[in-house]
């Protein structure tokens, strides 16, 4: 009979680094710089083209200092958070009463369809012209972009729940509420939170969008404001500031699908 | 009408059609039966009987045409039914003491009520170990004992079963018979169980129901005379081979 033994060895010191989960994206970014100031350092080009990593750090640590970028940087997240809020709530309640009501949705199974292949941001500028270069405009853009990937993910998701469990739900004499709140919400949550993600990222380009139609604060008047000067590092930090932004958000979202979803762990999310 | 006293089930000239697009399907008629108290019966028929729809019918999961379902009064108050299908229909996000508490959580018992009793079906199904397990870390047979257990938490007085094991392995389909048979004896529940498997309905039942298809009705309503406790042993007797073989024989109608 054959024993394996343990076939456990010191692995070499590269394999062990790379074991870490935060080692590679830091050397890709370090890396990153480096090529960045070495083409600055090499074409020798005007700051206003392209500036060091060195000018754009200070920029921000200006921008941080003198309040500029929280001043905008908060505004763009206000409108994120309140667009994503109302957005998402928005849909999820239409969208189950429009599962409830198939009439309904066949009526207007033609915008939904429509929606999925028109951008929102194709109409941010109308919304502008309506409503104003005001908060309301920007959180507007902001909801109709999580609004719809959600509604179609809360039809979908409504969709799929087992009629077993419908059964199973009847056979407790459930009320309407109770069916919700046990059995519809939590199987069609991990659909839900699919369309979030999907709407959340969206929406960064949706207020964005809105910022540089038109808007007196954001991180989008930012860039129009560095590009306006010919300051080119304030448009530079505007930039990081959205990715970081983008980056946090998708996180969260990532985040609370993973609390939510910890009964399906054995399947990728 | 109470002229039943010992019954605690008595269906009359039950009548069970379905609204189909195409017309009216016609299911169930002429079913008449009764049920003793804590009487283990099984019902058994030919695929496209409609004993699925019986059950369903009997469990308020679907309504009827005519005739008449009665439930005679346990201490003076209407009886509890449960119901097991034949899917352990599990809810994947809850874990395995979750989802035996969901009949409770609906009828809005306290906690601590909960908690005690979900721990006592834990312990009747022999799940214990695995409360905090998901529904998909579980084998089939773990999960039909759960669905089990949640049909019981509510302590119910009849308990309808639709082929619970269907679904199993033959090896697992035995152990998990004698097990129902333990419970049964345990806590003295009237039982009504669907199933298509002859020598598991000898093996269970005080009495077989055969049911033919519409528009017979019950064509059989046979006793099972055999010793109880019942194990493995039986299965091999002469008594258990005629009381299959007469089964076998009303089902090939």
């Amino acid at each position: 009979m054959a024993i394996r033994t343990s076939t456990q060895q010191e692995s070499p010191i590269w394999q062990r680094v790379t074991r870490q989960r935060w080692i590679l994206p830091l050397i890709s970014l370090v890396l990153f710089l480096g090529i960045w100031q070495a083409l600055y350092l090499l074409l020798h080009l005007p700051t206003f083209i392209l500036p060091s990593p060195a000018i754009v750090w200070a920029k921000f640590l200006q921008v941080l200092t003198n309040g500029i970028w929280w001043h905008n940087t908060s505004y763009t997240l206000l409108e994120l958070s309140l667009g994503l809020f109302f957005g998402a709530v928005t849909a999820s309640i239409l969208g189950y009463i429009l599962s409830k009501t198939p009439t309904l949705e066949k009526l207007l199974s033609p915008f939904l369809v429509g929606s999925q292949s028109v951008p929102v941001v194709a109409i941010a500028p109308l919304i502008i012209i309506w409503f104003g270069p005001g908060l309301f405009s920007k959180v507007l853009i902001c909801a109709l972009t999580v609004f719809f990937p959600v509604l179609v993910n809360v039809l979908v998701g409504m969709r799929q729940v087992s009629q077993d469990l419908r059964e199973l739900m009847d056979s407790f004499k459930a009320s309407k509420w109770q069916i919700l709140r046990h059995l519809e919400i939590p199987a069609s949550l991990p659909v839900l939170l699919g369309g979030l993600r999907v709407g959340a990222t969206l929406s960064i380009i949706g207020a964005i969008v809105g910022e540089l139609v038109g808007s007196d604060r954001g991180l989008g008047y930012l860039i129009n404001l560095g590009r306006g000067q010919y300051d080119t590092a304030l448009v530079f930090v505007a930039v990081f500031s959205l990715i970081f932004l983008a980056a946090s958000l998708y996180s969260i979202v990532l985040f609370l699908e993973r609390r939510a979803l910890k009964w399906q762990t054995w399947q990728e999310i | 009408m109470n002229s039943y006293p010992e019954n605690s089930l008595v269906v009359q000239d039950l009548k069970v059609s379905f609204q189909e697009t195409d017309g009216l399907l016609q299911v169930l008629d002429n079913v008449c039966f009764s049920l003793q108290k804590n009487e283990f019966a099984c019902l058994i028929g030919p695929s496209g009987s409609g004993k699925s729809t019986l059950l369903r019918a009997l469990a308020g999961l679907i309504p009827y045409e005519s005739g008449s379902i009665e439930f005679p009064e346990v201490h003076g108050r209407k009886p509890r039914t449960g119901l097991v299908f034949q899917k352990a229909n599990l809810m994947p996000w809850r874990t395995l003491e979750e989802n035996i508490a969901l009949p409770l959580q609906l009828a809005h018992t306290p906690q601590a009520e909960i908690n005690k009793k979900v721990k006592e079906m834990v312990e009747l199904t022999g799940l214990q170990g695995f409360e905090k397990s998901w529904p998909h870390e579980l084998s089939g047979g773990m999960a039909q004992r759960v669905a089990i257990a949640r049909s019981l938490v509510q302590d119910p007085d009849i308990l309808f079963l639709d082929e619970p094991f269907g679904s199993l392995d033959e090896l697992t389909r035995e152990r998990m018979s004698e097990e129902l048979l333990r419970i049964w004896n345990e806590k003295r529940k009237t039982i009504l169980m669907v199933t298509h498997s002859i020598p598991e309905a000898v093996f269970l039942a005080d009495r077989v129901l055969v049911l033919a298809g519409f528009p017979q009705g019950i064509v059989l309503d046979l006793p099972i005379d055999l010793p109880r406790p019942r194990d493995d042993e039986l299965r091999y007797t002469p008594q258990f081979a005629q009381a299959a073989a007469t089964l076998h024989e009303h089902l090939k109608l």
